[in-house]
């Protein structure tokens, strides 16, 4: 267990800092495009995907980095690709919203909101075809939770009983618009039970909360009891893109900062109950901010991809 | 010996040599088994038009219903290719990709570039287009060329029997996310085909009927038409060379551009509404590497800029016959300038 | 005696052929063998020898028209015949024509038979007399004797063989070996009940049926072979790999011109066909496998010679002097040389074949 809780930390102290980080280097000017910072949901991603290995696929959404590095998508190839460098995860052809690595299931950062939960009807129905035993999970967030497609994916999970999960991250805005407006019911997860399935409630600011539902969630796929929606609830630390001046929202991001910090709850559990020690989180600390930095360093000498890439990866063969 | 069968049989036929071959290809759609799970008969259907009667059974577990839910069922054809299965999702009218259409714009087809080319999706979208079935406006265009613009698709427009299984069948073996036209007025038409698998490569244009006076260029359906025209004018002294490209992406440029070369004029025929289709892609492919072979105005035989009409008498007035192909064939011939 | 010059079956799918031009005219003195007109069909375009000697009296179908096979295209006669016979006889024909049935338009009889596990497709013509079985060479098929096997047919029962890996039979061939393909010859002639047959064999085909004679010499009352391989000479390896290699139109239609003396007769509907036979699953490892069985490096890698020198059956060699392919190899006595045809011998000098097959 303290092996899981370690990589925990560490998964979600990754995130923390790689969000922070982009975010820093975004107002210097040097990275192209647009980014969608996760930094503040950081147990949403974790929470769920310690529960996964590469038989198991995942689909994200434009606020896409924490699923990427709780996938374990290299950071180094992350940042790269943030900076539009060769050397990226997506050799500088996708970019912030784009991050892929199909080895790992990671099926991309996805530019279109609701554009994942349909296909990972397809992931998990190609690991039940497959005997593999693995499952799917779609990430979306409460924007998503409206789409035609979400919906549709959900009736479809359900009637051809696969073994997928659904996680609708309500960070309470779709770009400016507050959720509690634009979600007619009270709670996303109460939409399940239109669709057949259990729906789940989870504060997302405690890992142990989303670890806990997402690990019956997953366990229950796997046995070929069908999909579950769970819905994690949290604030943003950032805008909707990086450069939004979120004058649409109060101070909810202070309040959560101060006392609702996923990392901070779960550094003082797991030191409190003596699961972990503060030393060897600081150490993790430390490790997690030296591959950042490298990570920022190497992406920035990296080169460019040049004419000659303009054209290829469109197709296998044409 | 040679053996006939119907268009219908042709895609059914590939489909089921495919199943046998390959356990990782799996059919989904509406109706595809058409009473799985209502109190009737299994299989009852194989999709609206009968293309996927048999397989049910034949492959349990690998012919899908869905609920009609074009958006959650194409994208989840998608979702399993990008891990290891080869899916054939059918979609009933080519006028429904409007209410699935982000799944194959934006997620299939950009995978494979927007991930730097780590990403393979090899899912088939076999649907049925076309006029001539009174199926009036919302069940009867040609919209293979809005998937011709998009990079990353291939498109696929068989026009008999032949063409058509040899073409799914290559269709689902190919890397690439595959967009397999069917004509609705084909399916009960006949050819020779042979009994074993076999492949089309795509991007090599078939030349259906030799001549050198003209060039007709003409997709889908239109190309048995364009060669009873070519026979037509055959009487009159004019020896027509019929084109059928096959795929409009890849589109065999090289194949039609030789044509033009040897015989100086083009009639594109093209059943897609006329802005922004397959005659006006040809037409200016023509204009731009062959300007100097030309000896008249290229024509381009379309329908008009209208919605597919209901009424027998409308819809017989939009298509284009081979009448139509006739003169304009005879216009660019007799051309002076 | 008026003769009826009929349109030609020219392949089994062959239901109707244009008369692109008629070469012979109204008042010509011809022998057996003349050309008469050129035909073009769905798939080939031939020419029509004369099926008899006399003057050709009266042509019925014009230049241009498009006739049922069977229908009587012209009259031949001797110059005695009255003209009123003529022109009641042409009459005739020409309603025949317009009515567009033509009576007793049979066919070949095609089949398949189970040989070591494979199916062999064929076709036969004719009903009464000796058994001839035509083998094809490497990457044909039964129907590339369309023009020789209705000749034949006239007094003998002619078998059309698919060897494994060709036309509609099961594509794959083992080992490729000149005695997998020789076994399947002599199956063939199990399955059919058939204790003696004359065996006509082109290039490969033409290896294949002297090995088949070898294994078994009782079977076979005669060997005719068309440009053999296996008897020394040179081969055209670039001609075999890059039929084997090709994949479209354009890759493979240079090739062909290596088959013909007359490189008109390399048509596309020759080069599609060929393809859609290429394109079937499995060929592509045939065609890789057989190369093995014929080349070795770029040489012959058959010697058929050697095999033929154990049997004691008559034999007799036709060679298209301008064979491209297997050029003649052999200083055999008994080879008979025809003028102005390649490698496809039976396909550009169909009568000289007939000929030397019925000898």
């Amino acid at each position: 267990m303290t092996d899981t809780l370690r990589e925990a930390y560490r998964v979600m102290r990754t995130i923390r800092a790689f969000e922070e980080r982009v975010h820093e280097e975004f107002a210097t000017g040097e990275i192209p495009g647009f980014v969608h910072l996760y930094a503040g949901e950081e147990a949403s991603a974790t929470g769920v995907c310690l529960h996964l290995d590469d038989r198991d696929a995942i689909a994200s959404t434009h606020r896409g980095h924490g699923h990427c590095i709780a996938k374990g998508v290299d950071v180094h190839a992350m940042m790269a690709e943030i900076y539009g460098r060769k050397t990226g995860a997506c050799r500088g052809k996708g970019g912030s919203m784009h991050i892929a690595d199909l080895a790992k299931g990671m099926l991309g950062a996805n530019g279109i909101v609701g554009g994942g939960p349909p296909l990972i009807c397809g992931t998990a129905l190609a690991a039940k075809q497959q005997n593999t035993g693995g499952v799917g999970v779609a990430f979306f967030g409460d924007g998503a939770s409206n789409q035609g497609t979400t919906l549709e994916a959900l009736n479809l999970a359900s009637v051809w009983n696969l073994p997928a999960i659904f996680v609708a991250e309500n960070n309470g805005y779709a770009e400016a618009t507050s959720s509690a407006w634009s979600v007619a019911s009270d709670n996303i997860a109460d939409r399940a039970a239109g669709f057949g399935m259990p729906g789940v409630i989870v504060d997302g600011f405690d890992f142990f909360a989303v670890h806990e539902a997402a690990g019956e969630a997953v366990e229950r796929a796997r046995e070929g009891g069908g999909p579950t929606l769970i819905e994690v609830k949290f604030t943003r630390y950032f805008g909707h893109f990086e450069g939004d001046q979120q004058t649409y929202r109060a101070g909810e991001v202070a309040h959560a900062r101060a006392t609702l910090d996923c990392l901070k709850r779960f550094r003082d559990r797991v030191t409190d109950s003596g699961e972990l020690d503060g030393p060897l989180l600081d150490d993790i600390d430390a490790e997690v901010a030296k591959l950042i930095e490298d990570a920022v360093s190497a992406a920035k000498a990296a080169p460019k991809p040049t004419k000659e890439d303009l054209e290829t990866d469109v197709y296998v063969s044409y | 010996m040679a053996r006939t069968i119907s268009y219908r049989e042709a895609i059914n036929e590939a489909l089921a040599q495919e199943m046998a071959r390959d356990e990782s290809v799996i059919v989904m759609g509406e109706d595809n088994a058409g009473g799985a799970g209502s109190p009737g008969e299994d299989d009852a259907w194989g999709g609206v038009l009968g293309v996927t009667k048999g397989l049910f059974h034949k492959f349990p577990g690998r012919v899908l219903d869905t609920p009609i839910s074009e958006s959650a069922f194409v994208g989840a054809a998608i979702g399993a290719a990008t891990r290891g299965q080869r899916p054939v999702a059918e979609l009933m009218f080519i006028d429904f990709m409007g209410v699935c259409f982000d799944q194959i714009f934006n997620q299939a087809v950009k995978f494979r570039y927007m991930f730097g080319g780590n990403a393979r999706t090899p899912v088939v979208i076999r649907t049925m287009y076309g006029a001539g079935l009174r199926a009036a406006a919302q069940h009867s265009q040609c919209l293979y060329p809005i998937f011709t613009h998009i990079p990353g698709l291939k498109v696929v427009v068989p026009s008999n029997p032949y063409e058509a299984k040899g073409l799914l069948i290559q269709s689902i073996r190919d890397d690439d996310p595959v967009i397999f036209c069917e004509h609705k007025a084909l399916y009960d038409t006949s050819g020779e085909v042979p009994e074993d698998s076999y492949t089309i490569p795509f991007g090599e244009a078939n030349v259906v009927r030799d001549g050198d006076d003209v060039t007709i260029v003409a997709i889908g359906r239109m190309v048995a038409m364009a060669e009873g025209a070519a026979n037509d004018l055959a009487a009159s002294g004019i020896e027509a060379e019929v084109i059928d490209p096959r795929t409009t992406s890849p589109l065999d440029t090289e194949t039609i551009l030789e044509s033009v070369e040897k015989t100086g004029r083009l009639v594109v025929v093209d059943e897609a509404s006329p802005r922004c289709n397959l005659a006006t892609d040809i037409s200016a492919l023509v204009a731009k590497e062959a300007f100097g072979s030309l000896r008249a105005p290229i024509e381009m035989v379309t329908p008009p800029h209208t919605p597919v009409p209901f009424s027998d008498a409308l819809e017989d007035l939009y298509i284009p016959d081979a009448q139509k192909v006739l003169n304009a064939a005879k216009a660019v011939v007799e051309y002076r300038r | 005696m008026i003769r009826p010059v009929t349109m030609p079956k020219w392949g089994l799918s062959m239901e109707r052929g244009r008369i692109t031009a008629w070469l012979a005219a109204d008042g010509d003195e011809v022998v057996t063998g003349d050309d008469l007109a050129e035909i073009d069909t769905d798939k080939i375009a031939g020419t029509l020898e004369s099926p008899g000697s006399g003057v050709l009296r009266c042509v019925v179908a014009a230049a241009g028209e498009d006739v049922p096979v069977g229908g009587t295209i012209a009259l031949l006669a001797d110059p005695e015949t009255p003209a009123e016979e003529l022109d009641e006889a042409a009459r005739q024909a020409r309603q025949e024509i317009d009515a567009g049935a033509i009576a007793g338009d049979e066919g070949p009889v095609t089949g398949t038979v189970e040989v070591d596990g494979r199916s062999l497709a064929y076709a036969t013509l004719g009903t009464e007399g000796d058994v001839v079985v035509l083998v094809h060479g490497y990457g044909g098929d039964k129907n590339s004797w369309l023009f020789v096997q209705e000749p034949l047919a006239e007094h003998r029962i002619v078998h059309a063989l698919d060897l494994p890996g060709h036309g509609e039979s099961t594509k794959d061939v083992g080992d490729g070996s000149l005695g997998t393909l020789a076994d399947a010859v002599l199956g063939f002639l199990d399955a059919l009940g058939v204790e003696r047959a004359h065996l006509v064999g082109h290039s490969l085909g033409g290896a294949v049926v002297v090995a088949a004679a070898a294994k078994a010499p009782h079977r076979v009352e005669k060997l005719t072979l068309l440009a053999p391989a296996g008897f020394g000479g040179p081969v055209n390896a670039r001609y075999l790999r890059g039929f084997a290699t090709a994949t479209s139109r354009r890759e493979l239609k240079p090739h062909l011109a290596a088959l013909f003396a007359d490189p008109d007769l390399v048509t596309r509907r020759l080069a599609d066909d060929l393809l859609r036979y290429k394109r079937l699953d499995g060929v592509d490892r045939v065609l890789t496998t057989l190369l093995g069985t014929l080349l070795d490096g770029d040489a012959q890698a058959i010697d058929a010679a050697r095999l033929l020198s154990t049997v004691d059956v008559p034999v007799t060699f036709v060679w298209g002097r301008e064979d491209a392919v297997l050029p003649p190899g052999t200083t055999r006595p008994d080879v008979e040389h025809v003028d102005g045809a390649g490698h496809l011998v039976h396909l550009e000098a169909p009568g000289a074949v007939v000929a030397a097959i019925t000898r």
